[in-house]
C-alpha cells in the first residue's frame, strides 16, 4: 500500500503549482470568494482561464491528445483538479456541469464526430455545457421524463420543459434527457440529445436561489429541431448512458471537494483564532475546538475514501454503484462544517457580506447557504442511500417502486 | 499510489477468518465472556502457533517484522468474529510499549517469548482521576536505592490478570518514566473489574510500594513520552481495524435480517426507514476502512502525519462502530434486544474499544491542537 505520488507525479504536482503561481488572474486572492459578482464576468473569466490551462498543456490531462487532451492517467487530472480547487474553486465553477457530465458522456459514448467536435471546445474553454435532466414532474424520479423528441427526417422536434438547469444562462450546449418513445417501459423510452442553447425555440428563465443567486434556471423548448446526429448512443439508450457516464468522473469530483474542503478548515481555524467568545478566542473553547476537529476528521474521511476508490480505478476497477458514497461523503458534512462555522461566530454569524462586521468576508454565510443545495443537486442523499440500498446491499425495492417496473 | 490490500494480506485476511470461524465460534464467545480468565490456553497457543503474536515484532527479536497494516488485517477479523481474549493487550500494549522503549537487554529477553506466545504483557496507563485523558499521569516514581519504588492505582488495564508484565508509565523527578514490572512482583494487586464487555477484560492494578530495579527501566525519567506516544498511535490504529471488522459483522447481520424479515407484507429493508439505516452502516464501515488503511500505512511510512492520523481514525472508526451497533439493534428490533442474538457482544465491544486508548473527546482535542496550537 502506498499513498505517495510517485516521484514523477509529484514532480509534475509541484510544476503545476508552481505554474499556477503565475498564471491566475490579476490580482487573484485565493482566500476570497465570489471575486465575479456578475454571472457573465466569471464566465468570462472561466474562459480565458480554461484557454490559459489548455494552451499551457494542463486542461484534460486523461483526456486523449486527438481531442486535444494530454493523453495522460487520471492521478495527473486529480493533481490538477485538487491544487485548482485549492487555489481557484471559483474559476472552475461555470465548468462544474462541462467537465463533471458533458465531457465524459461524450467521450466515452459519443461517436467520433461528437468527440472531435466538442471535447476540444470543452477544454479550451469555448464552450460551457448545462444539464437538462430534471422537470417539474421528474425529480428524484428522474425516469419520469416527459420533454417529448418526435423524429421528423433528420430531425428531433423537441418540446418540453427542464429546471434547475444550473449555468443555462452562461451554457452553450445543453446534455438533454428526453422521450422518444411514450408506450416503452419509463426508462426505456429515454434518449441523450446534445441540444445548441442557441436554437430558435429554446427559453431560459432564471430561477433566484436560497443564496439570492441565479445560478440555475427553467429551460422551455418549443418545436426545437435538434438534429438527429447529435443523439449519443442508440435511441432508448439515454437512461443507461445518463446513469453509467457519470460514475467514471466522480472520483474527480470527489478529489476536487477534499481539496476545496482542506482549504476551508484552514480558513475555519484562522477564524476561530480571530472571532472572540466571551473576550476569548473561539479556538480555546473546548466545545468549538471539538467542532473544528470534528470537521477535520469528515473532510479526512472524504479525502481518504476519494483516494482509495481512485486508486481502485486506477487499477482498473470499474466504479460501481459504491460511487454513491462519495457524494454523500462531500454534501452532508459541508452542511455539518458550515453549520459549525456560524456557530463559532455567534450572533455574527448573520451577518452577510459587505460590512466592517462582516466575517471572513461573510464566506460562511455564503456557504452555509450553498450548502443546502448539496444533499438535493447531483442525487438527494435519499436517492443515494436507495443506490446503496438496493444495489450495494440487495436490499429489495419498495413494492410500489417494484410495481412499476 | 496503491491504495488496496496486497495478496499476501489478503491471504492473511482469509486465513484469519477461517481461523476465527473454526476455532472461536460464539459459543466460545459466550463462554469466555462469563469466564474469569476469558481465553483457553489452546486457542492462545493455536495463534501463536499462526505467527500472529510475532508479526510486528522485529526479526532481530524472532518477530516477523511485519508492518501494522499486516496485523491490522488480523485484528479486523478479530473484531468481525469479537474474539476475547489478551492478544490485542499482549501485542499492541505489553509488545508495543516494551518494543518502542526497550533496550536491545530488555527486548532480548521479553520480546522472543512474547512472539512465541510464551509470555504475556499489557499497558497500565489509566488513572483514576484521568477520565479519558491518556496524557494524565500522576502516579510517582520515587529513587529509592539504585531503584524506584512505584505507589499508586492505575485502572482499566486491559488483561492485567492474565499478564506476565506490565509496562507502567510512572513520574520520577526528572518526568515521565516507563517501566516493566514483572506481575509476581511484590506489593502488586490485580483485581478484576465488572465491565460491561466481558470479552474483553479490564483491572484495576494498585502499586503497594513496588520496589523496582534500575533494569526495569524501559525509558529514562523525562524521555517516556515518545515511545509511549508511538505504541499508543499504534495501537489505537489496531484497535480501529477491530472497529472496522466488528461493524462490518453487524452490518451484515442486519442487512440479512432486513431482506427476510417480513412485515407488512415485504421485507423490512424494503422500506426507506430501514433501507436507509443500512446504507448509512455502509458509507460509515467504508469510510472507516478508508480512514483505517491510511493511519496504519502512516504509522509505517508517513511520521509526519502519523499523529494526526492516529487521532482521525480512532475518534472516527471507535464511534462509527458504536452507532453501527446500535443501528444494527434497531433494525433486528426485540431479537436485537435479547441476550440470545449475538448483536449486544458487538454494542459492548463498540463501547468499550471507544473508551478505551483515549475516548474521542480525547482525540479530537489532539486534532485540534495539531490544527490549531
Amino acid at each position: 500500500m502506498d499513498y505517495r505520488f510517485s516521484p514523477e507525479e509529484e514532480a509534475f504536482r509541484q510544476e503545476f503549482i508552481s505554474w499556477l503561481d503565475d498564471n491566475l488572474p490579476e490580482g487573484w486572492d485565493p482566500s476570497r470568494y465570489q471575486n465575479y459578482p456578475r454571472d457573465d464576468e466569471l464566465a468570462a473569466a472561466y474562459r480565458a482561464f480554461q484557454k490559459r490551462l489548455f494552451d499551457a498543456g494542463y486542461a484534460g490531462m486523461h483526456y486523449p491528445k486527438e481531442y486535444g487532451g494530454q493523453g495522460r492517467g487520471l492521478v495527473h487530472e486529480v493533481i490538477v483538479m485538487q491544487t485548482l480547487a485549492n487555489q481557484c474553486l471559483e474559476l472552475r465553477i461555470p465548468g462544474v456541469i462541462t467537465f463533471g457530465m458533458a465531457a465524459p458522456t461524450i467521450l466515452y459514448c459519443g461517436n467520433e464526430e461528437q468527440k472531435s467536435t466538442y471535447i476540444p471546445r470543452i477544454l479550451d474553454g469555448t464552450h460551457i455545457w448545462c444539464q437538462g435532466f430534471s422537470e417539474p414532474n421528474a425529480g428524484s424520479d428522474v425516469v419520469n421524463v416527459s420533454t417529448r423528441a418526435v423524429r421528423d427526417g433528420d430531425h428531433y422536434i423537441v418540446n418540453g420543459q427542464k429546471v434547475w438547469t444550473s449555468y443555462a444562462h452562461l451554457a452553450d450546449y445543453c446534455i438533454l434527457l428526453v422521450r422518444t418513445d411514450p408506450d416503452a417501459k419509463k426508462h426505456r423510452g429515454l434518449s441523450y440529445l446534445l441540444l445548441d442553447m442557441k436554437l430558435p425555440g429554446v427559453e431560459i428563465r432564471p430561477i433566484k436561489q436560497i443564496t439570492g443567486d441565479a445560478d440555475f434556471n427553467e429551460v422551455y423548448m418549443e418545436d426545437v429541431r435538434v438534429p438527429v446526429s447529435m443523439r449519443v448512443g442508440e435511441e432508448g439508450d439515454g437512461w443507461r448512458i445518463a446513469i453509467t457516464t457519470l460514475m467514471f468522473e466522480r472520483v474527480l469530483g470527489d478529489a476536487t471537494m477534499a481539496a476545496a474542503y482542506e482549504r476551508n478548515i484552514e480558513r475555519m481555524t484562522q477564524m476561530a483564532s480571530r472571532v472572540r467568545r466571551g473576550g476569548k478566542p473561539v479556538i480555546e473553547n473546548p466545545v468549538f475546538r471539538q467542532q473544528l476537529a470534528q470537521a477535520y476528521v469528515e473532510v479526512m474521511v472524504l479525502k481518504y475514501h476519494g483516494l482509495r476508490n481512485l486508486s481502485h480505478q486506477l487499477q482498473g476497477g470499474i466504479p460501481g454503484p459504491e460511487g454513491s458514497i462519495g457524494k454523500l461523503l462531500w454534501s452532508e458534512p459541508n452542511q455539518r462544517i458550515t453549520e459549525a462555522a456560524l456557530a463559532m461566530q455567534g450572533p455574527g454569524g448573520q451577518v452577510m457580506r459587505g460590512s466592517p462586521w462582516s466575517i471572513q468576508d461573510g464566506f460562511w454565510q455564503y456557504a452555509f447557504l450553498r450548502a443546502k443545495g448539496n444533499t438535493i443537486e447531483a442525487g438527494t442523499s435519499e436517492i443515494q442511500r436507495n443506490i446503496i440500498g438496493e444495489r450495494v446491499l440487495g436490499l429489495p425495492k419498495d413494492s410500489s417502486r417494484a410495481a412499476r417496473q | 499510489m496503491d491504495i488496496k490490500l496486497n495478496d499476501d494480506q489478503l491471504e492473511i485476511s482469509r486465513q484469519a477468518r477461517r481461523f476465527f470461524e473454526n476455532e472461536t465460534p460464539m459459543e466460545y464467545v459466550r463462554a469466555m465472556f462469563e469466564d474469569e480468565k476469558g481465553f483457553t490456553d489452546e486457542i492462545w497457543g493455536k495463534m501463536a502457533e499462526l505467527g500472529w503474536t510475532a508479526m510486528c515484532i522485529p526479526e532481530a527479536y524472532d518477530g516477523l517484522g511485519l508492518e501494522l497494516l499486516d496485523l491490522a488485517v488480523v485484528l479486523e477479523e478479530m473484531g468481525r468474529a469479537v474474539v476475547p481474549g489478551p492478544f490485542f493487550s499482549t501485542v499492541m500494549l505489553g509488545g508495543g510499549g516494551l518494543a518502542e522503549a526497550g533496550s536491545d537487554a530488555q527486548k532480548k529477553e521479553f520480546l522472543p517469548r512474547l512472539a512465541a506466545g510464551e509470555i504475556r504483557g499489557t499497558l497500565a496507563l489509566h488513572e483514576p482521576d484521568a477520565g479519558g485523558d491518556l496524557d494524565y499521569v500522576r502516579m510517582e516514581a520515587k529513587a529509592e536505592g539504585g531503584g524506584f519504588v512505584l505507589e499508586g492505582t492505575k485502572v482499566f488495564v486491559p488483561d492485567a490478570h492474565v499478564s506476565d508484565f506490565l509496562v507502567v508509565p510512572a513520574l520520577a523527578k526528572d518526568g515521565l518514566t516507563l517501566f516493566l514490572v514483572e506481575s509476581g512482583a511484590s506489593g502488586l494487586a490485580v483485581s478484576p473489574l465488572p465491565t460491561m464487555d466481558g470479552t474483553r477484560k479490564l483491572c484495576v492494578v494498585e502499586f503497594g510500594g513496588v520496589e523496582v530495579g534500575r533494569d526495569a527501566v524501559l525509558a529514562a525519567p523525562g524521555q517516556g513520552n515518545a515511545p509511549l506516544d508511538r505504541a499508543l498511535r499504534r495501537a489505537q490504529v489496531g484497535l480501529c481495524a477491530e472497529c472496522v471488522g466488528g461493524a462490518q459483522k453487524a452490518m451484515e447481520v442486519a442487512t440479512e435480517y432486513a431482506q427476510v424479515r417480513i412485515q407488512f407484507d415485504q421485507p423490512i429493508g424494503a422500506f426507506q426507514a430501514i433501507k436507509h439505516r443500512c446504507a448509512q452502516m455502509y458509507v460509515e464501515v467504508e469510510s472507516a476502512r478508508s480512514i483505517l488503511y491510511w493511519a496504519a500505512w502512516a504509522q509505517d511510512h508517513a511520521e509526519e502525519e502519523a499523529a494526526m492520523a492516529a487521532s482521525v481514525a480512532k475518534a472516527y472508526c471507535s464511534e462509527m462502530f458504536t452507532r453501527t451497533a446500535a443501528s444494527a439493534i434497531q433494525v433486528l428490533g426485540g431479537t436485537g434486544f435479547s441476550w440470545e442474538h449475538d448483536i449486544h457482544f458487538y454494542l459492548k465491544r463498540a463501547k468499550a474499544n471507544e473508551a478505551a486508548l483515549g475516548d474521542p473527546v480525547y482525540h479530537r482535542e489532539r486534532i485540534a491542537g495539531l490544527l490549531a496550537g
